[in-house]
């Protein structure tokens, strides 16, 4: 794995909003995420309640907790894609670079393209490899024509996949491995351009060297997005994660710097989760 | 171990009557068993024995006026031998591709709105009705597209009879379409949506696509019902003894064709009714076979791990 995670990448990211030295300074970056008062209910029952968080740029947030804590909800509401749901509501605001995404002028499609998501379960569609990737950019008018093929070739050079799928960019999505194709589909979301990456559990249904595959990936674009994790792994969250936010029966229980989190927790309840007393 | 003790004896009188029973009883299930096995499978052979019996038949009637001149020559007139029924043949490929041209698109429509807003009114009450229209006798929809088509404009017309059969294609294809839509799995839509598209866009590329292979089939299986139907076109497409391709004008068809040339008085048209019954048949047939072969070779969806 390491040496393509070493090789340099040959194209640049695709054009658009231009990529600042990964060593600036946070302040001014985009893919700041602003969370304020949130509060998220399904019908009548509340998953969230009054979560406020502010994720920098350019870092990695984990979300951790037990089943049903909230953690997904959040994640999901952070590209509006619970809105699906019919009764679903919330309370509060998100900002996404200072602007409410449940705005007048914040569009949903404008939205999700710059917030792009990668689920527990690897979904490419049953398109070839090379269709999957532009399957974004299709519509949203990133590349013209004859733009394409490089668009193509940088996402999946930035996801990490290009030398193992690079002679067969034609063929099926669904013959590629497990791990291939959860990289398939990271590589999708990153055509789009996005500021912010969201994952699900993006490694819980891989083996340990396809795990190891996703988790360097994710500290190589830390450089370029910002990524939040929600995972039920606890070295998972040590090892990639910037921040980490513990959640438990839909309240935001204790967010900080990670090594804080497993360290020194200060509430007893992330301490009693983090040990494993519970959940 | 008391009981292990009591089988080691010879057995008593009363139990050797107690296992007698129970072998007469296992022969009674025994054969019971096989008298329903029977009865079953003669009711599976009898569900096939109508379309071997046709195929038979008409094989041994029709294969002999069976020749090229059937599928080149017009209808000659009464008395003068050979002639076939060309204009038949392409009245009703000209008819079923009016019908899959009102059919498809509609049904495809209706089946992806079913199935995307199932559980609103509007869908509940339009999956109703339209299972009620799908059992509609189908002389009804010839009376309907009569009625609208053929009454205002003064005479009879190929679109009539067109709309009058994609009419009765509607329901069948747009309940295939909403079963086959809600295998896609959510996952696949979620994708889509998570990568900007929006909601109509989601369902047209990914959800339509993936259940592309099964609305497929459900097309053509509802194209080989309609294509046999005769009642929606007496008063729609009507017929015609001549040559035409012009769908404003009143059209041949071979179910027309075959119930014309059947009621007839002549022999040399009867012999070209079985003829026409043959040739509408295995139209028939190969769709169904291209219906099955759509189902075979259809892009691999599964999870592929």
């Amino acid at each position: 794995m390491s040496h393509t995670m070493a090789a340099p990448r040959l194209t640049p990211a695709p054009a658009g909003r231009a990529r600042s030295d990964p060593a600036a300074p946070a302040a001014g970056l985009t893919g700041l995420i602003e969370i304020r008062d949130f509060s998220f209910y399904y019908g009548d029952k509340r998953a969230l309640t009054n979560i406020s968080l502010r994720i920098t740029p350019r870092t990695i947030v984990a979300f951790i907790g037990p089943s049903g804590c909230g953690k997904s909800t959040l994640l999901r509401s952070i590209n509006r894609l619970n809105a699906l749901i019919p009764g679903a509501r919330h309370e509060g605001e998100i900002l996404l670079d200072g602007t409410d995404i449940h705005g007048a002028e914040s569009d949903i499609v404008t939205l999700r393209q710059r917030v792009g998501m990668v689920f527990q379960r690897w979904n490419p569609f049953p398109k070839s490899i090379y269709d999957n990737v532009a399957f974004g950019p299709r519509i949203n008018g990133l590349a013209r024509r004859g733009e394409f093929d490089e668009l193509v070739e940088s996402s999946l050079r930035r996801a990490a996949l290009w030398d193992e799928v690079r002679d067969r960019l034609h063929s099926s999505a669904l013959g590629l491995s497990g791990g291939q194709q959860q990289r398939l589909c990271i590589a999708r979301a990153l055509a789009n351009d996005p500021e912010v990456l969201l994952l699900d559990e993006p490694a819980s249904a891989l083996d340990p060297i396809a795990t190891q595959h996703v988790e360097e990936l994710l500290y190589e674009l830390k450089r370029e997005l910002t990524i939040v994790i929600v995972t039920h792994n606890m070295q998972q969250a040590a090892r990639v994660s910037d921040t980490t936010a513990f959640f438990y029966l839909g309240e935001l229980v204790e967010a900080g710097p990670t090594d804080q989190i497993f360290t020194t927790p200060r509430q007893p309840r992330t301490e009693a989760y983090i040990t494993g007393r519970f959940g | 171990m008391t009981a292990g003790v009591v089988h080691a004896q010879r057995p008593s009188a009363r139990q050797r009557a107690v296992s007698a029973r129970a072998r007469g009883r296992l022969a009674r299930r025994r054969a019971v068993s096989a008298i329903m096995l029977a009865v079953l499978a003669t009711a599976a052979v009898v569900t096939v024995l109508p379309l071997l019996f046709i195929l038979f038949h008409l094989a041994a009637k029709g294969a002999s006026s069976l020749n090229l001149a059937f599928f080149t020559h017009m209808p000659q007139p009464v008395g003068e031998a050979g002639g076939g029924m060309a204009n038949a043949i392409a009245g009703t490929l000209i008819v079923i591709g009016l019908a899959l041209a009102c059919g498809l698109p509609v049904g495809v429509g209706a089946g992806l709105y079913l199935a995307e807003h199932r559980g609103t009114w509007l869908a509940n009450g339009v999956r109703f009705l339209s299972d009620v229209l799908n059992g509609l006798p189908s002389i009804v929809m010839g009376i309907f597209a009569w009625q609208f088509l053929v009454r205002p404009v003064g005479h009879f017309s190929a679109l009539s009879g067109g709309v009058a059969l994609g009419a009765m294609m509607i329901p069948m294809i747009a309940r295939t379409t909403e079963e086959m839509v809600r295998t896609v799995p959510p996952s696949l839509r979620e994708a889509a949506l998570a990568l900007g598209y929006a909601h109509w866009r989601t369902g047209l590329t990914i959800v339509l696509r993936t259940a592309s292979a099964g609305i497929v089939t459900g097309v053509l299986v509802a194209l080989a019902r309609v294509a046999g139907e005769t009642a929606p076109l007496l008063f729609t497409a009507f017929g015609n003894q001549f040559w035409s391709t012009s769908i404003t004008q009143p059209i041949a068809a071979l179910p027309l064709q075959i119930f014309n040339y059947a009621i007839s008085p002549y022999d040399d048209w009867h012999r070209l009714a079985w003829a026409g019954a043959l040739v509408l048949i295995a139209l028939i047939l190969v769709i169904s076979l291209v219906a099955r072969f759509a189902t075979r070779v259809r892009f691999d969806t599964g999870s592929g791990d």
